[in-house]
């Protein structure tokens, strides 16, 4: 049984200029111990899947509009705020992309380090105290007794995503959603966390959907891997085959766009066009206006996820018919 | 060779920190730009690399002199820029254009696109008043623009289309080099990719110098002849693009290098990485002796005392180690 199974959910903005289905029908499940990579540009819905999940979306103007996600037995969509709290920081927690504004600067780490262990669990302060400790020793920060007394302002990024992973991490989470974690990192620093949530991770054995918009990250760290374009997941696959193999349309132009991959001084391959207007309904493909394999078929019929192998699944009808 | 460009002399860029409310005093220095020698030659796209923090915008503000410089010159085509009147500094710039990392803050927000192009015309008098809409119209199709959108707000754009507003706008001079200061850093990866390919056909068409700044090792290897690899202020390793990436030669470099997330799983499980160490160092307590010793794996004590030079560790390439021949 999986840990997490995400079913049709779809939640969508309401706005003076319409509604904005930012995600559109995705279900995925994540097993225990598994890293999901959640991969997509700005606007696809990937952010969104997981602020939902966490009971995150500002309502209004977000709205869930359908949709489960199993836990253990509890809908988080639909279950009642106090059984949300319980679960929420302690079997669930969440790293967010920007270290220097996610953290409380009036308050010194310590207090806000120990603060999901006293809300959680029955333990003394000096007893949640200690454990700070230990994490914070866990995350790598040197003399970490001194540096409990101290303000966020005096950590630098890379300092301050490990005080955050620290704080996700001290109630010993079952699933970590970390959204970005590294982007507004340097590529040292990066390459730091990165090695240091692989780490913990085996140690947590947890769970971890990782969200972000580069693939080179999750090409090293993630074991599946989902692609998602205008609110709709459009490839799944294990990470190999996804980087060896994608067949999706989408997947492949990503990859082909990326310059580390390209041959030097010859022109990068660039897709056409811009993303959908999400507030426009959409009887087709989303992906189908920059498709280089468009048909009429892909403007009348929107594409389910559907395997094509035993690892892989992909939203494209003319890979469903074999035709690509 | 021809004479390069443009020729930058030990220029050193220093910021004064301040405290006190009162009695305002200077408790101290931020080298941001320290003793940066450097040719760019005509045609050439050079690569800036660095992590934040260690210069390469304040470089490239030097460079345009907007920021005052502490010492050293900066020559472009022969003309002393940091010595210029701020009227020889508006002839000089007809030739040296900057575009910016972040195409929400760099446009105007009450200037219509029409307006934003038309500006550095009119205030250059580079064409007669009833010539500007055509030199316009040309400018916005140059960076696949439609005419159409000449009326529009920097609002109505995306984040790729506003980048080729920023691009059009330096171009509309026809400089000789432009400065690109992140430009493709708040892009997504395909949005990212059309505007690389529009600055690299631009720069082959128009016989562009660019200065192209990134942290991204991948993006600058891919559109530079040259990088040049920063680190707290100095240059540490400076060679020709390829070259650089594949056989790093600085510790430093090295790391950058390793530190690029790959995208074929396999060799990444097959190569471990290299990871550094701690934090890149403040500007304001700069270590003694080689900037990098605390983070570098190679270190010995005569690294903490000596501040290695750029010097010449093989043809084309200057590297800034004391152990350069022994790693």
């Amino acid at each position: 049984m999986p840990l997490l199974e995400v079913t049709d959910l779809r939640t969508s903005f309401h706005t003076r200029n319409g509604v904005y289905r930012a995600v559109d029908g995705v279900s995925f499940t994540l097993a225990k111990g598994e890293t999901l990579g959640l991969v997509g540009e700005s606007g696809s819905g990937k952010s969104v899947t997981c602020y939902s999940l966490m009971g995150l979306v500002p309502q209004p103007p977000g709205r869930i509009e359908s949709g489960t996600a199993m836990f253990d037995g509890t809908d988080l969509l639909h279950c009642s705020p106090a059984q949300a709290r319980a679960i929420r920081g302690k079997r669930l927690a969440m790293i967010f992309q920007d270290p220097m504004t996610s953290l409380n600067p009036y308050l010194r780490i310590a207090d806000q380090l120990i603060e999901p262990l006293l809300i959680h669990e029955k333990i003394s302060r000096p007893a949640a105290l200690a454990r700070g400790l230990a994490m914070l020793e866990a995350v790598g920060i040197n003399d970490a007794a001194q540096r409990l007394q101290a303000y966020p302002h005096e950590f630098s990024g890379g300092m301050r995503q490990r005080v955050m992973i620290a704080m996700a991490l001290i109630t010993r989470p079952e699933i970590l959603i970390a959204d970005e974690p590294t982007t507004a990192l340097d590529v040292t620093v990066q390459a730091q966390i990165l090695e240091l949530i692989k780490k913990l991770q085996q140690e947590f054995q947890m769970a971890v959907i990782f969200v972000t918009h580069d693939l080179g990250v999750v090409s090293g760290l993630c074991d599946r891997v989902q692609v998602m374009y205008a609110g709709r997941i459009v490839e799944t696959a294990d990470t190999r085959t996804l980087f060896r193999a994608p067949r999706h349309p989408y997947t492949q132009a990503l990859q082909r766009s990326i310059p580390s991959l390209q041959p030097k001084g010859r022109d990068l391959y660039t897709i056409p066009g811009l993303p959908p207007d999400l507030s426009k309904p959409n009887a087709g493909c989303a992906f189908a206006d920059r498709c280089a394999a468009v048909t009429d078929r892909c403007h009348a019929t929107a594409p389910g996820l559907l395997p094509v192998s035993a690892t892989q699944a992909t939203a494209c009808l003319r890979v469903q018919a074999q035709e690509i | 060779m021809s004479s390069p460009i443009l020729q930058l002399n030990d220029v050193q860029t220093h910021f004064p920190v301040e405290s006190g409310f009162l009695f305002r005093h200077q408790t101290g220095t931020i080298k941001a730009v320290d003793g940066i020698t450097l040719h760019v030659q005509r045609g050439e796209v050079l690569g800036l690399v660095g992590e934040s923090g260690c210069g390469k915008s304040t470089l490239a503000r030097t460079i345009m002199q907007l920021v005052p410089t502490t010492a050293g010159t900066v020559l472009l085509e022969g003309r002393n820029l940091t010595a210029a009147s701020a009227a020889e500094l508006l002839v000089a710039r007809r030739d040296l254009q900057m575009i910016f990392q972040d195409p929400f803050a760099s446009l105007n927000p009450r200037l219509t696109v029409y307006a934003t192009l038309a500006e550095p015309l009119l205030v250059h008098r580079v064409v007669p008043p009833e010539q500007v809409r055509a030199r316009v119209v040309a400018l916005a199709e140059k960076v696949g623009l439609s005419s159409q959108v000449l009326g529009k707000y920097p609002h109505e754009f995306s984040g790729g289309q506003r980048q080729r507003i920023a691009i059009a706008r330096a171009l509309a001079l026809e400089p000789k080099v432009i400065i690109a200061d992140e430009p493709v850093s708040a892009l997504d990866v395909s949005i990212q990719a059309q505007i690389l390919n529009l600055l690299a056909q631009l720069c082959r068409e128009m016989n562009l110098t660019l200065i192209f700044i990134a942290h991204d090792l991948s993006v600058v290897k891919h559109i530079s002849d040259r990088i040049a690899v920063m680190y707290l202020g100095k240059i540490v390793e400076l060679g020709p693009a390829t070259d650089v990436m594949e056989r790093p030669r600085h510790p430093y470099t090295q790391a950058l290098v390793s530190a690029i997330p790959h995208l074929d799983p396999d060799l990444l499980r097959r190569s471990p990485r290299l990871v550094l160490a701690g934090d890149p160092p403040s500007p304001l307590h700069p270590p003694t002796g080689c900037a990098f010793h605390p983070r570098c794996p190679h270190v010995q004590p005569q690294c903490r005392t000596t501040t290695p030079p750029l010097q010449l560790a093989e043809p084309q390439r200057h590297v800034a180690c004391l152990r350069l021949n022994e790693i």
